[in-house]
């Protein structure tokens, strides 16, 4: 299969990643879109890779895997106690820059 | 290595200040006593700097020269030529007499309350401008000059927002609102003067390669330092703007009846009187020497500008409602006549610029400060409110006219020795300019008196009836300055021959000769 | 004995430091000790001159350098004195008159508890003028010229609790210092041309005519200004009438005898300069025309004693000027016209002074009447003021006046005619508002009545402090004319500073005398028929359309104040609109709108994360449009 395909497919997943991002206040809808916009790299890079035909961003897609890992760790955390003091999952309840 | 006199007479205020800052809050008259101890010393200090300095001698004596950041040249390098130790004289001499004027000023209104320390404040404030003002008459290092230039005006800032005159101008409510504004207008007006500097600054370090006065100066003198002419002309503008605003020319004048107004009496007189003086002694140090085409270029537009200054200044004050503001348009018109005395470019003009500088100093500190005495006492700061004070304060209606009669330039007291030279070295060179400028004594005359009769005349307004005379503390402060009013009105050589040297070396920088009187040239 | 001369200066400014800084202990002997060195400077006035005339007539100039001034590159101002006979005429005037004066003003201001505060500006006065006849340049003779302004400032305000004195005292000084812009754009004209300001080396250059026929009509003009604003004369003439509001003594000492001539002096003192420019000449002679007409006019008019007398002040030194512009032909009779009007007018003023001590302070002549029973001596010294002024044969005013009026005929051709025909017409003026003053003071009936409290006046004879100062001065009003005119001693004394020449009167001496005679007649009897005959009217009849504006001296103040104050009111108004809505407008304005527009930025922080995406995102997008819109091009 022509790997372009790939790209458009990535193009697709980041840009229904991003609208998400913009669109939804749920806080852990949003940090799944966020996921999505990585993945949507991820699988950029890799097709970039074959395309290319060296393995550097094979690599660079592991080094983000491991990110975002790290991501999810710190925003569910953030989540979590804005849950615990808003009672809410909504973004915009935390527009003042302080919980 | 000899002592460093110079860096001493700056340092001991400095110093000072700290240690006024640091006297507990309770002890409140150790902080009044210690400040006035240390400005007496710093008085001492700079009257063996005017003994010290021999009138013949080399351009910039007592000089002291380190290194201080070497990647950009910058060096710490002071020097003094006549006219920088009269004006530094001028500066010790004011500040006993603001800090003694000032006296109560600062006293906390309700006992006990406060954890911050008013008093010690403003008199560290004081301090801190005396230092700085003379550390920039003394500095001959470009940089180093414009650090403390703008440095300034952090403590006139919070001497003027924080310490305001408590009679407000009867018709306005927000007292506080009219000196908070005052005092951020003083300091954006000045920011961006000193802004515009900073890009001349860097810019002549771009062409010059170092900041030393004394080396681009010599540099310049004997040619191996060209500059283009749009740069040197860019150069001087960034320069002049700054020192203009500083001045304050018109129509850069706006802040300082603001400032002038809604400060205290002796804050006001360390405004015109002293922290202006650095404006006109800059352009005379820095602007003429090393600009001297460029301040050639620019001369018809800046003695146009100073002229303005002279009528328009008088006019306004004739038109003034309030005394505080009423002596600030008299000083931009007073300023105008530095100005025009520096850019006639003749040395009586120069020379008459120097003096004037001196005597406007002790001029208005004289009548500002009786105006003070007097504002203090009523709790306003309008004319109207005013009558008949000379009948129920007779010495202190006497003291304000004398120096009503010094601001409006009478014979025989100091000012009118500086406004003749300066007429006289103008009409020299520009005949219609000096005559139009005689007209400003017209109107000094107007003001002054109109001034004095709205207050002092006429039959006595029972607010005023019982108005106390002058006590012993204000005699201490208003009789020196008479004195030294008349003094230099009848006996002004001490002060010329201090100053001539400088001027006709500054001449010669320019490369301006005086004009040769017609009977001579036509021979 | 040349080293006396800074003594003159320094003991009356002795006496002003100490009595203005000596506070009220000083009060009880302040007026003893101004007198006390007022005369001392007088005694050492006549040692001077005793000297003086001890040495041959080209020898009689002292000189005294006490130190250098103003000393600046190319500029030098000294103080030092030069006194020779001109000098020497006016420091025995200045100082004779002065002390008469202070002895006069101890009785005269007994009551007054500033007294000691008065004696110290009279003092004051005293140094400033002699400062300004005493000056060997013109620099510090300004410095004695605005030092007697500031003295007549504070003397005409000496009652400032009064509005109208107040008021008065600051016009004063504001005309004046109209006229001082005169003097000192003279003095920088000088500067630039001659290098100096040193009468001796700017009258030599002058004389030469160097410098040119423009520059020295210029330097001309403005030193007449000078002496138009000190002297009074039109069109700066209008603050001595409202002087009067100052106490009597100051009339007669500063605002007749002795500051209002300074203006002549400045004139005859200048005489090269002016010799040097017919034109400014001739501007002289015009002003002095023209005011000794319209001081003469006024005069007639005002029914305040002291104002017809200050009228009267204004035509007689408009003689003096008119006698200056006339060149060689006029110096010496302008001083001397000066010397006798010291005498005969301070007289007069302390006259009017007593008149007004008896009659609590009333100043209108309709309200006196018949006074010549009450006040004998004050009668008789006052008629023979009265008799030198108007010119009667034999006493001062006759000779002095005289050879003024044959000079104004000697200067030739039509000018001559029209100047000695205005003079003649001013003397039979003259003869005619002082008969009116006489008659409406001394004859007639009693027309006083009680004041508003209800005090009836007792008119009665003045203290021996103040009668004798007046007998004194009426033994100069009456001989000091004749002992000058005989054997032409006073021309001689002066002639070689002023120099003198004759010129070429179409009419003989005598003429003029007789035609004097004649106008005087007529100006006494037309005067007499007027007020003598008829009673007069206490309260003033509407009069004709010239009387009226002369009562309001010719309308000279209502212009002054619609054309100055009025105009210049608007001005500073308008001026301080300006500033404030211009000038700190567009300063306000440019705060303003970066104000404004920084509030619109911060509504982009908003704090909601989504937002910050948008912006995050459309950058992004706008990056890669960039890239890819630079890759294509």
């Amino acid at each position: 299969m022509n790997p372009v395909n790939y790209l458009y497919l990535a193009a697709l997943l980041f840009t229904i990643g991003a609208t998400g991002v913009l669109i939804r206040r749920n806080a852990i809808v949003l940090f799944m879109c966020v996921e999505l916009m990585l993945n949507a790299c991820n699988l950029a890079f890799v097709a970039f890779s074959r395309m290319h035909g060296n393995l550097d961003g094979q690599i660079i897609a592991f080094f983000t895997m491991v990110v975002a890992a790290a991501e999810v760790v710190v925003g569910l955390a953030i989540i979590v106690s804005l849950f615990r003091s808003r009672h809410s999952a909504s973004v915009d309840d935390a527009s003042l820059m302080k919980l | 290595m000899s002592f460093p006199l110079l860096t001493a007479t700056a340092v001991l205020p400095a110093v000072g200040a700290i240690a006024t800052a640091a006297v507990p809050a309770a002890r409140r008259t150790a902080a009044k006593w210690l400040a006035l101890l240390v400005s007496v010393a710093t008085l001492v200090l700079a009257a063996v700097v005017l003994v010290r300095f021999e009138p013949g001698g080399d351009r910039y004596q007592l000089t002291e020269s380190h290194s201080w950041i070497k990647d950009f040249g910058v060096r710490y390098e002071l020097g003094v030529d006549g006219i920088a130790v009269a004006l530094i004289a001028l500066t010790a001499l004011l500040i006993p007499f603001v800090i003694l004027a000032g006296w109560h000023d600062a006293d906390p209104q309700e006992t006990g309350s406060s954890r911050w320390r008013p008093t010690q404040g403003f008199f560290a404030l004081i301090l801190g401008v005396e230092a700085m003002v003379i550390i920039s008459f003394e500095a001959t290092d470009v940089f180093l000059f414009y650090i403390f230039f703008e440095a300034m005006l952090i403590p006139m800032y919070f001497l003027i927002g924080g310490f305001g005159d408590r009679a407000h101008s009867g018709s306005d409510e927000n007292a506080a609102a009219q000196r908070s504004y005052a005092a951020v207008k003083f300091l954006l007006y000045n920011l961006v003067g000193g802004l515009i500097m900073l890009a001349a600054v860097i810019g002549l370090y771009v062409v010059a390669g170092n900041f030393s006065l004394q080396e681009i100066a010599a540099a310049r003198a004997n040619g191996s330092l060209h500059m283009a002419t749009s740069t040197e002309r860019w150069l001087f503008l960034g320069f002049f703007f700054a020192f203009a605003v500083k001045a304050p020319l018109w129509p850069l004048h706006t802040w300082l009846p603001n400032a002038m107004g809604e400060a205290t009496a002796p804050v006001a007189v360390l405004i015109t009187a002293v922290v202006d003086k650095v404006g006109t002694f800059a352009m005379l140090r820095f602007c003429l020497q090393l600009f001297p085409e460029a301040s050639k270029w620019a001369t018809p537009v800046i003695l146009v500008l100073a002229l303005i200054s002279i009528v328009y200044g008088a006019l306004l004050a004739v038109g003034q409602r309030d005394i505080k503001r009423l002596v600030a348009y008299a000083s931009i018109s007073h300023f105008g006549f530095i100005v025009l005395g520096i850019f006639a470019m003749t040395s009586q003009g120069q020379s008459g610029a120097t003096l004037y500088m001196v005597n406007h100093g002790i001029s208005t500190a004289a009548l500002m400060l009786v105006a003070g005495f007097l504002i203090s006492r009523r709790g306003s700061r309008l004319i109207a409110d005013y009558g008949g004070v000379q009948k129920v304060a007779p010495v202190l209606a006497g003291t304000f006219l004398i120096g009503g009669l010094a601001t409006l330039s009478l014979p025989g007291l100091a000012p009118f020795v500086s406004e003749f030279l300066v007429l006289v070295g103008t009409f020299s060179r520009y005949p219609v300019i000096g005559i139009i400028a005689t007209f400003g004594i017209v109107l000094a005359a107007l003001y002054t008196l109109v001034l004095y009769q709205r207050t002092m005349t006429g039959p006595v307004k029972p607010e005023v009836s019982a108005l106390p005379d002058l006590r012993v503390r204000e005699l201490a402060v208003v009789v020196p300055l008479i004195a030294a009013l008349i003094f230099l009105g009848v006996y002004p050589k001490p002060v010329t021959d201090l100053v001539n040297p400088a001027v006709k070396q500054t001449l010669s920088d320019v490369h301006k000769k005086d004009p040769k009187p017609a009977v001579e040239a036509a021979k | 004995m040349e080293n006396l001369i800074a003594l003159l200066v320094a003991a009356p400014l002795l006496g002003a430091a100490v009595l203005l800084c000596g506070g009220r202990r000083l009060d009880r002997v302040g007026h003893l000790l101004g007198t006390l060195l007022s005369a001392a400077s007088f005694v050492i006035g006549v040692l001077l001159f005793t000297d003086m005339l001890g040495k041959s007539a080209d020898d009689r100039t002292f000189t005294q350098h006490l130190f250098s001034w103003i000393p600046v590159e190319g500029f030098q101002a000294d103080v030092s004195f030069q006194l020779d006979q001109l000098s020497m005429t006016f420091v025995l005037l200045i100082s004779g008159v002065g002390t008469l004066i202070h002895i006069y003003s101890i009785g005269y201001m007994e009551h007054d508890e500033r007294r000691r505060r008065f004696f110290g500006y009279l003092n004051l006065f005293l140094a400033a003028m002699l400062l300004l006849v005493l000056a060997d340049n013109y620099l510090l003779l300004y410095v004695g010229w605005e030092g007697v302004g500031l003295a007549s400032y504070l003397l005409i305000g000496f009652w400032q609790h009064k509005p109208s004195a107040a008021t008065a005292a600051k016009k004063a000084f504001l005309v004046n210092r109209v006229g001082d812009m005169g003097l000192s754009i003279a003095i920088m004209l000088m500067f630039t041309t001659f290098g100096t300001f040193a009468f001796a080396p700017v009258l030599k250059a002058a004389e030469e005519h160097q410098g040119g026929g423009a520059t020295l009509t210029g330097i001309a003009l403005m030193l007449l200004l000078a002496a138009c604003g000190k002297s009074a004369q039109v069109p700066l003439q209008s603050w001595l009438g409202d002087a009067m509001e100052g106490p009597t003594p100051v009339s007669a000492l500063i605002h007749a005898a002795t500051m209002v001539t300074a203006g002549v002096y400045l004139i005859v003192r200048s005489g090269a300069v002016f010799n040097a420019s017919p034109d400014a000449q001739l501007v002289v002679v015009i002003v002095g025309s023209v005011t000794l007409l319209f001081g003469a006019i006024v005069g007639c008019a005002k029914d305040d004693i002291k104002k017809a007398l200050a009228g009267s002040t204004m035509s007689q030194i408009g003689y003096m000027v008119l006698a200056a512009g006339l060149g060689p032909i006029g110096y010496v009779f302008a001083i001397m016209h000066l010397v006798t009007h010291g005498f005969f007018k301070a007289g007069l003023f302390l006259g009017a002074g007593s008149v007004m001590h008896g009659m609590n302070d009333e100043v209108d002549m309709r309200k006196y009447g018949a006074l010549r029973k009450y006040m004998p001596v004050t009668f008789v010294t006052f008629g023979l003021g009265y008799l030198a002024i108007i010119g009667f044969p034999g006493l001062s005013g006759f000779f002095s006046k005289d050879k003024i009026i044959e000079a104004a005929f000697a200067k030739g051709g039509t000018e001559g005619w029209i100047l000695g025909s205005v003079a003649l017409l001013g003397a039979a003026i003259t003869a005619y508002y002082m008969t009116r003053v006489m008659i409406m003071t001394f004859f007639g009936e009693k027309r006083w009545q009680p004041d508003a409290e209800g005090h009836e006046p007792h008119p009665h004879e003045s203290p021996k402090s103040m009668t004798i100062p007046m007998i004194v001065l009426a033994f100069g009003s009456v001989f000091a004319g004749g002992f000058f005119s005989i054997g032409d001693r006073f021309l001689h004394w002066l002639e070689p500073v002023t120099e003198h020449s004759h010129g070429n009167a179409p009419i003989s001496a005598t003429t003029v005398t007789a035609a004097t005679m004649v106008v005087l007649v007529i100006g006494v009897v037309l005067a007499y028929l007027q007020y003598g005959r008829r009673p007069v009217p206490v309260a003033a009849p509407r009069g004709s359309l010239l009387t009226r504006a002369a009562r309001r001296d010719l309308l000279q103040d209502d212009f002054n104040h619609v054309v100055l104050v009025r105009g210049g009111e608007h001005l500073t108004r308008s001026l301080v609109y300006v500033d404030h809505t211009l000038v700190d407008g567009v300063v306000n304005g440019t705060a303003a709108s970066v104000g404004g527009l920084s509030g619109r930025l911060r509504k982009l922080q908003n704090g909601y994360a989504r937002s910050y995406a948008v912006s995050m995102f459309g950058g992004a997008a706008l990056i890669v449009a960039a890239t890819l819109l630079m890759r294509a091009v």
